[in-house]
C-alpha cells in the first residue's frame, strides 16, 4: 500500500539566472538546511537541457519542473506520485497569476511577492490542493484587494 | 531600490543598501513614536521582500504578531504572511500567536478564518496542534460554515494530523467527514478526499464506507460529458485533482467487496482506459497531461487491486503505446509504472513483449533520469528466460552509462547474473566483465560475494582460477581484479597449476608484478596470498620467502604489511608442512546469509521500491513456476556475510577448523571480509586492542578479540562511547557483537548474535528496552530474529535509530533463549549514547572562544576533574575525541598540552552546539574536563561519557 497521500514537500521560482523568486515550504525544515537544499536544486534545474522529461530524482523525492518564460516553477513531491497532475498544479498557478495580475512576467512576481503567496495560499494548503476552480482561487484574492494597496505604492516611497 | 537590488550591481553594494535599510528599520521600530498599523505593515512587508532575497532577518517578530490583532484585513494578512515565511519557535510569541488565531477562528468572519487556518497549516508546529487539534474538526463539520473555509479547515487538519497524529482526536466528527465526499461542493470533496485517503491510512476500519462513496462519485466525474463539471473542468478533463485523489483514497484498500461497488468500479477503470484511445479534445499538453494523469492514477489502482488480468494487460498494453511517445514525460511515466506492472504474475509476460522498446530507450533517449528507468524496468522485467540478453545489454550500456547510475546498474547486473545463474561459468565471467568495465563502481560487496560463491561451488573454481589467471594478463588490471584473482588463485590456484603456462611460479610472478601497484590492503590480501601459495605450492617456498624478507616489506613502513610480512615469514620457516596445511587449510563453505548485495541496492533506492519489488517477485515467482528454479532459490541461499558480519564473522568460521586459529589466519578473514579500516587500525585503541604487538610467538597463538578476557558489562559500554564495532558481550555460550553507523540523528546498529556452542539456541528472543524517558526522546525500530539458532551460526538483527532529543540513559538488550534444557536471561547497555549524533565542526581559534564566552551561562557549563584511568598519551586522547564525535581543533588553546573539540548534536527536534576542552595535569596524572553547550543537560552527559575515557 502507498505510504502517503498526494503531497508536495515545497515549491520554488527561481529565474534562469538562479535567483530565488519565491519559496513555500510544506515540511518543517531548519533555514540553513532549505538554503542547502534551493542551491542544489537550482544547480541541478539549471543544467538540465530542453529536450529532457520534467521529473528529476532528487534524494527520496521527485522535483517536477517546467519553465515559463524567464521562471522556473519547480515542486518536490514523493517519489509515488501523480507527476503529471503536478505539472498542471504548477500551471494552474501560472494561470491564477496571470489572471490576477494580467500576463504575469517575473517583475510582477517580484513586487508583488506577497500577492503571490497570497494566490498560493488560496489554492493550496499544507502542499495539498484546495480549490482547483480558477474562479474560486482568484476571487478569494479580489476580494481581500478591494482594501488593499499594493506593495508597489510604499515600496515606492522615498524612505527606501 | 528593488530595481537596483535585482539588477544586482554588485553582491557588496546589495549588502550594504539592506544593511542601511535594515538599520533604518530597526530604529522605525526602536524610535520612540509608536508606529501606526500602515507603518508598521510597510516597514513588516520590507523585511519580509529582505528575507526573500536571502539575507537573514533576526527581529520583526514582535512587529508582526502585533500585525495579527489588527482589524484592517491587510496588516492581518501581512502578519500572518510574516509569521508563516519566518516562524520562530520563541516560545513567548508562540503563545501570542496562537492567541491573535484564536480570536480569528471565533470570529465567524470567513476571511479572517481562512487566514488563520492557512497559518496553522503553514506552520504545522506541535504546539499550533495541541492548542488547535480539538478546534478545528468542529468548524470542519458544522452545518453552518462557510464552504471555503471547510475546504481549508479540512487541508488544515490534515497538516496537523501528519505532524502531531496522537493530538488530533478521533470521534464523532470522523463519520461526518467521510460524507463530505457527498457534499454538492466540489471543492470541498477535493479537500476532504485528501484528508480521509490519510485518516483511512491510519484507521482503515472507521473509514471503509469511504470507498463505495468514493466509487459513485468518481462514476459521476467519469461518466459526467466534459462541461457538466464547469469550472471544475479543466481542458475538457472533468475534475482532474479530485479523479486522482480518489483513485488515490481507493488505493488504500482492497478491491471492494461488494459485487455491486466493485462492478461499477471496473466500469469506472475501462472508461478511463477507453478514453485514452479517444482522439484528444484539444491539443494543448494541458488536456493530455491531465488525461494522462488520471490514466495513471487508474493504472496504480489496477496495479494495487492486482485482481483483473484482462485490466492490467490493457494497462500494460496502453503503457507500451507511450514507450514510443514523441513526449519524454510519457515515455518516462510508461518506464516507470511498467515496472510495478512487471510484478504482477498477470502482466508480466505482456510486459516481457517490450523488451526490444526498452533495450532500445537504453541506447537512444538522451535523457538520464529516462535511461535510468529504463535500466529498472530491464532489472523488474528479467526472469530465466531473458536474463542473459538483459544483462548483456546492461553490461554493454554500463560502457557509455552516466557516472551518476553506474553503481546501481553495476549492483544490478551482479543480482541478476547471480539470480539467475544456471550456469555459474556465467556468473563468473559477467562479474569479471563487471570489474574490467567498471572497476571503480565495482563495491566491495560485489566482489565479496563472488568470491563467496566460487568457495561455495565446487564446479567453479577451476573455470574461475583459469578466467582470473587470464584476466590479470592485461598489462593494467583494476585493483579489485587483482584482489579477486589473489584470493580465487590462493585457494584453488593449484587447480589450474597443472598447465605449464599457468604454473605455481608464473601464478606467483603474475600476481606479484601487480603488488607495487597497489594499495595497503590489496598488498595485504596478497601477502596472504602468497603464504598459502607457500602451502599449495612448497616448490616456491624459497622464492616466496625471499620476497617476504626483502627489506620493503619486513620494514615496510606500514604496520599492517610489515606485521605481516614477518609474521608468514615465521610461519613458513618453523611451522612443519601439517601445521602449514591446517592453518592454511581451504576456506570452508560460508554460511547462508542474506544477500548484502540486494541490501546495498535497497539502500540506494531507498527503502519500499525494491523490497517491495523484490518480494512480491520472488512469491510471484515460485507461483508460477513452483520448483521450476532450483539454482536461483540455491544461489540466494548461499549469500555473502554481509562485510559488516565480519568482526564477529571471524567468531564462527574457525569453529568449524579443528585446530585453533592462529591470528595470521584470523587475519586473512578480516581483510577480506571486513572493511579493513577497521580491522587494520582500531580507531580507538584500548587496552585489549593492541594485538600489532612485536611479540611474535605470542601473537600467532592468540586470537584477536581475547575471547578469555571478562569484562564488566560497563567497562564494555564505555568503550563503545569512542568507537562504533566490536564486540559488546561474551560467555562461553554467545558472543554478541556490534556494527554501527550514525549521521546526523539517525544511525543503524547491526547486532550480530554468535553461537558459540555446537548446540542449538531455542526461543532465542532478543529486545531492546528503552524506558520511559527514553522512548520519547529516542526512536529505535528492530526486525525479530529467527528463535532458532544453530550451533555455530551467527544472526544478525538490525537497529534503526533516530534520536528525537537529547537523552542520559542507555538502551538496554534484553536477551532470554533455551540452551540445553535451561533457561538463559541475560541484559546489557547497547551503547547508544549522546555523542554517536555528533557531527563535527571545524572553526577557527577565534571562533571558538567568541562562541565558548557566549556560552559562558554558569547552568551552560559542566566540569569534571578525574584522575587517568589509562596512561596519558597524546595521541590517544586525540583519537579518541575525534572517535567520540567532535572535530579535534588544534592551535587553538594558547597551551599545547590541552585538547580542544567542537561539533554539532543532532536530534530531530534541534541542533545543539557543543565545545569541549580536557586539560591534562601530567604530574598530577589528573584530567580537567570542561563541556559547554547551550543546554545544561546536554553539557552534563557528555561530560559524563567523555570521562570515563581517559
Amino acid at each position: 500500500m502507498r505510504q502517503q497521500t498526494w503531497k508536495i514537500h515545497f515549491i520554488l521560482l527561481f529565474s534562469r539566472q538562479g535567483k530565488l523568486r519565491l519559496q513555500k515550504w510544506y515540511t518543517t525544515l531548519p533555514d540553513k538546511e532549505k538554503k542547502k537544499i534551493i542551491r542544489e536544486i537550482v544547480q541541478i534545474i539549471l543544467s538540465r537541457n530542453q529536450k529532457t522529461s520534467s521529473f528529476v530524482d532528487w534524494k527520496d523525492l521527485k522535483l517536477v519542473y517546467k519553465r515559463y518564460a524567464s521562471l522556473y516553477f519547480c515542486c518536490a513531491i514523493e517519489d509515488q506520485d501523480n507527476e503529471l497532475l503536478t505539472l498542471e498544479v504548477v500551471h494552474r498557478y501560472v494561470e491564477l497569476l496571470d489572471r490576477y495580475f494580467g500576463n504575469v512576467c517575473e517583475l510582477d512576481i517580484i513586487f508583488n511577492f506577497e500577492k503571490a503567496y497570497f494566490i498560493l495560499d488560496e489554492f493550496i494548503i499544507g502542499g495539498e490542493v484546495q480549490e482547483t476552480s480558477k474562479r474560486s482561487a482568484v476571487k478569494a484574492i479580489e476580494d481581500s484587494d478591494m482594501l488593499q494597496e499594493t506593495v508597489e505604492e510604499y515600496m515606492n516611497k522615498p524612505a527606501f | 531600490m528593488c530595481v537596483l537590488l535585482i539588477s544586482g550591481k554588485s553582491k557588496e553594494a546589495e549588502i550594504k543598501r539592506i544593511n542601511k535599510e535594515l538599520a533604518n528599520i530597526r530604529s522605525k521600530f526602536k524610535g520612540d513614536k509608536a508606529l501606526d498599523g500602515y507603518s508598521k505593515k510597510k516597514y513588516v512587508c520590507k523585511l519580509l521582500f529582505i528575507f526573500l532575497l536571502g539575507h537573514d532577518i533576526d527581529f520583526g517578530h514582535m512587529e508582526a504578531v502585533n500585525l495579527l490583532s489588527s482589524n484592517r484585513y491587510t496588516e492581518k494578512q501581512i502578519g500572518y504572511l510574516f509569521i508563516s515565511v519566518l516562524v520562530n519557535s520563541n516560545s513567548e510569541l508562540i503563545r501570542l500567536i496562537n492567541n491573535a488565531i484564536k480570536n480569528d477562528l471565533a470570529s465567524r468572519n470567513p476571511t479572517f478564518m481562512g487566514l488563520a487556518l492557512h497559518c496553522i497549516a503553514n506552520v504545522g508546529s506541535r504546539e499550533m496542534a495541541e492548542a488547535f487539534a480539538g478546534e478545528i474538526p468542529k468548524i470542519l463539520v458544522a452545518g453552518d460554515t462557510m464552504d471555503s473555509v471547510k475546504q481549508s479547515a479540512a487541508l488544515c487538519l490534515l497538516r496537523l494530523y501528519r505532524t502531531s497524529p496522537d493530538l488530533v482526536p478521533m470521534g464523532d466528527w470522523t463519520s461526518r467527514v467521510v460524507h463530505l465526499l457527498n457534499d454538492q461542493h466540489l471543492g470541498v470533496v477535493t479537500a476532504a478526499t485528501s484528508l480521509i485517503t490519510t485518516l483511512a491510512q491510519k484507521n482503515p476500519e472507521e473509514f471503509k464506507t469511504s470507498v463505495s462513496l468514493a466509487v459513485s462519485r468518481l462514476s459521476r466525474i467519469v461518466t459526467s460529458a466534459s462541461t457538466d463539471l464547469q469550472d471544475y473542468t479543466y481542458y475538457f478533463v472533468p475534475a482532474p485533482w479530485l479523479s486522482v485523489k480518489l483513485l488515490r483514497l481507493l488505493q488504500c484498500y482492497p478491491p471492494p467487496e461488494d459485487p455491486a461497488v466493485r462492478g461499477r468500479l471496473t466500469e469506472c477503470l475501462e472508461t478511463i482506459l477507453n478514453k485514452a484511445q479517444e482522439p484528444p479534445k484539444s491539443k494543448k499538453v494541458q488536456h493530455s497531461n491531465a488525461k494522462n494523469a488520471v490514466l495513471f492514477e487508474a493504472i496504480s489502482l489496477i496495479i494495487h487491486h492486482d485482481s483483473e488480468p484482462n485490466l492490467l494487460v490493457r494497462a500494460c498494453n496502453q503503457l507500451g503505446q507511450f514507450l514510443q511517445h514523441r513526449e519524454t514525460n510519457l515515455r518516462y511515466l510508461a518506464l516507470e509504472s511498467m515496472c510495478t506492472l512487471a510484478s504482477s504474475e498477470f502482466s508480466h509476460e505482456a510486459v516481457k513483449t517490450h523488451i526490444e522498446t526498452v533495450i532500445n530507450a537504453l541506447k537512444t533517449e538522451r535523457d538520464v533520469s529516462v535511461r535510468q528507468r529504463a535500466v529498472d524496468l530491464l532489472y523488474a522485467m528479467c526472469d530465466r528466460s531473458n536474463a542473459q540478453q538483459i544483462v548483456a545489454e546492461m553490461l554493454n550500456y554500463l560502457e557509455t552509462a552516466d557516472y551518476s547510475i553506474r553503481e546501481e546498474i553495476v549492483l544490478k547486473v551482479a543480482i541478476l547474473a547471480e539470480k539467475y545463474a544456471v550456469d555459474y561459468t556465467w556468473y563468473v565471467d559477467t562479474i569479471l566483465n563487471l570489474i574490467r568495465i567498471a572497476g571503480d563502481y565495482v563495491s566491495e560487496e560485489v566482489w565479496y560475494r563472488v568470491i563467496q560463491i566460487v568457495i561455495n561451488r565446487d564446479d567453479v573454481q577451476g573455470y574461475a582460477a583459469k578466467t582470473v589467471f587470464e584476466a590479470l594478463q592485461a598489462p593494467a588490471c583494476h585493483e579489485n581484479l587483482v584482489k579477486v584473482g589473489g584470493y580465487i588463485l590462493g585457494e584453488f590456484g593449484n587447480l589450474i597449476a597443472g598447465d605449464p603456462r599457468s604454473s605455481p611460479l608464473i601464478q606467483f610472478n603474475l600476481l606479484h608484478s601487480k603488488f607495487h601497484l597497489c594499495s595497503v590492503p590489496t598488498r595485504a590480501l596478497l601477502l596472504s596470498t602468497y603464504i598459502k601459495f607457500v602451502n599449495l605450492f612448497p616448490e616456491i617456498k624459497t622464492t616466496i620467502q625471499d620476497v617476504l624478507r626483502s627489506d620493503s616489506q619486513l620494514k615496510n613502513a606500514d604496520v599492517e604489511l610489515q606485521q605481516r610480512a614477518v609474521e608468514y615469514l615465521r610461519l613458513s620457516t618453523i611451522a612443519s608442512t601439517d601445521i602449514l596445511a591446517t592453518v592454511l587449510e581451504e576456506m570452508p563453505p560460508f554460511p547462508e546469509r542474506e544477500s548484502s548485495i540486494l541490501a546495498k541496492l535497497k539502500k540506494k533506492k531507498g527503502p519500499g521500491t525494491v523490497t517491495d519489488l523484490e518480494e512480491i517477485k520472488k512469491e510471484r515467482s515460485s507461483d508460477m513456476n513452483g520448483s521450476a528454479e532450483p539454482t536461483s532459490v540455491n544461489a540466494s541461499a548461499v549469500s555473502t556475510p554481509s562485510p559488516s558480519a565480519d568482526l564477529l564473522g571471524l567468531g564462527a568460521a574457525p569453529l568449524t577448523n579443528s585446530a585453533p586459529p592462529p591470528s595470521s589466519s584470523g587475519s586473512l578473514l578480516v581483510d577480506v571480509f571486513s572493511d579493513s579500516a577497521s580491522a587494520v587500525a582500531p580507531l580507538a585503541p584500548g587496552s585489549d586492542d593492541n594485538f600489532a604487538s612485536p611479540d611474535l610467538a605470542s601473537s600467532e597463538v592468540v586470537s584477536e578479540e581475547p575471547a578469555d578476557t571478562v569484562h564488566d558489562a560497563d567497562e564494555l559500554f564505555h568503550k563503545f562511547v569512542c568507537k562504533n564495532n566490536g564486540v559488546l558481550f561474551e560467555n562461553q555460550l554467545l558472543q554478541i557483537g556490534l556494527k554501527s553507523e550514525f549521521r546526523q540523528n539517525l544511525g543503524r546498529m547491526f547486532i550480530f548474535y554468535g553461537n558459540k556452542t555446537s548446540t542449538q539456541f531455542l526461543n532465542f528472543t532478543p529486545t531492546v528496552i528503552c524506558s520511559d524517558d527514553l522512548q520519547s526522546s529516542l526512536n529505535l525500530q528492530t526486525k525479530p530474529v529467527d528463535p532458532t539458532v544453530d550451533g555455530g551460526a551467527q544472526v544478525q538483527q538490525v537497529v534503526n535509530i533516530e534520536c528525537v532529543s537529547d537523552f542520559m540513559e542507555a538502551p538496554i538488550l534484553n536477551i532470554q533463549f533455551r540452551y540445553g534444557g535451561t533457561f538463559q536471561n541475560l541484559s546489557v547497555k547497547l551503547p547508544i549514547t549522546l555523542n554517536k549524533f555528533f557531527q563535527p565542526t571545524e572553526m577557527s581559534s577565534q571562533d571558538f572562544f567568541q562562541r565558548w564566552k557566549q556560552l559562558s551561562n554558569p547552568k551552560q557549563e559542566v566540569q569534571n576533574i578525574f584522575k587517568a584511568k589509562h596512561p596519558m598519551d597524546a595521541e590517544i586522547t586525540k583519537a579518541k575525541i575525534i572517535g567520540f564525535g567532535s572535530a579535534l581543533l588544534e592551535e587553538v588553546d594558547p597551551n599545547p598540552a590541552n585538547f580542544v573539540g567542537a561539533g554539532i548534536i543532532h536530534t530531530k527536534t534541534t541542533q545543539i552546539g557543543c565545545l569541549l576542552r580536557l586539560e591534562p595535569n601530567l604530574q598530577a596524572q589528573m584530567y580537567r574536563l570542561t563541556l559547554r553547550t547551550s543546554k545544561e543537560a546536554v553539557s552534563q552527559r557528555l561530560c559524563e561519557l567523555l570521562s570515563e575515557q581517559f
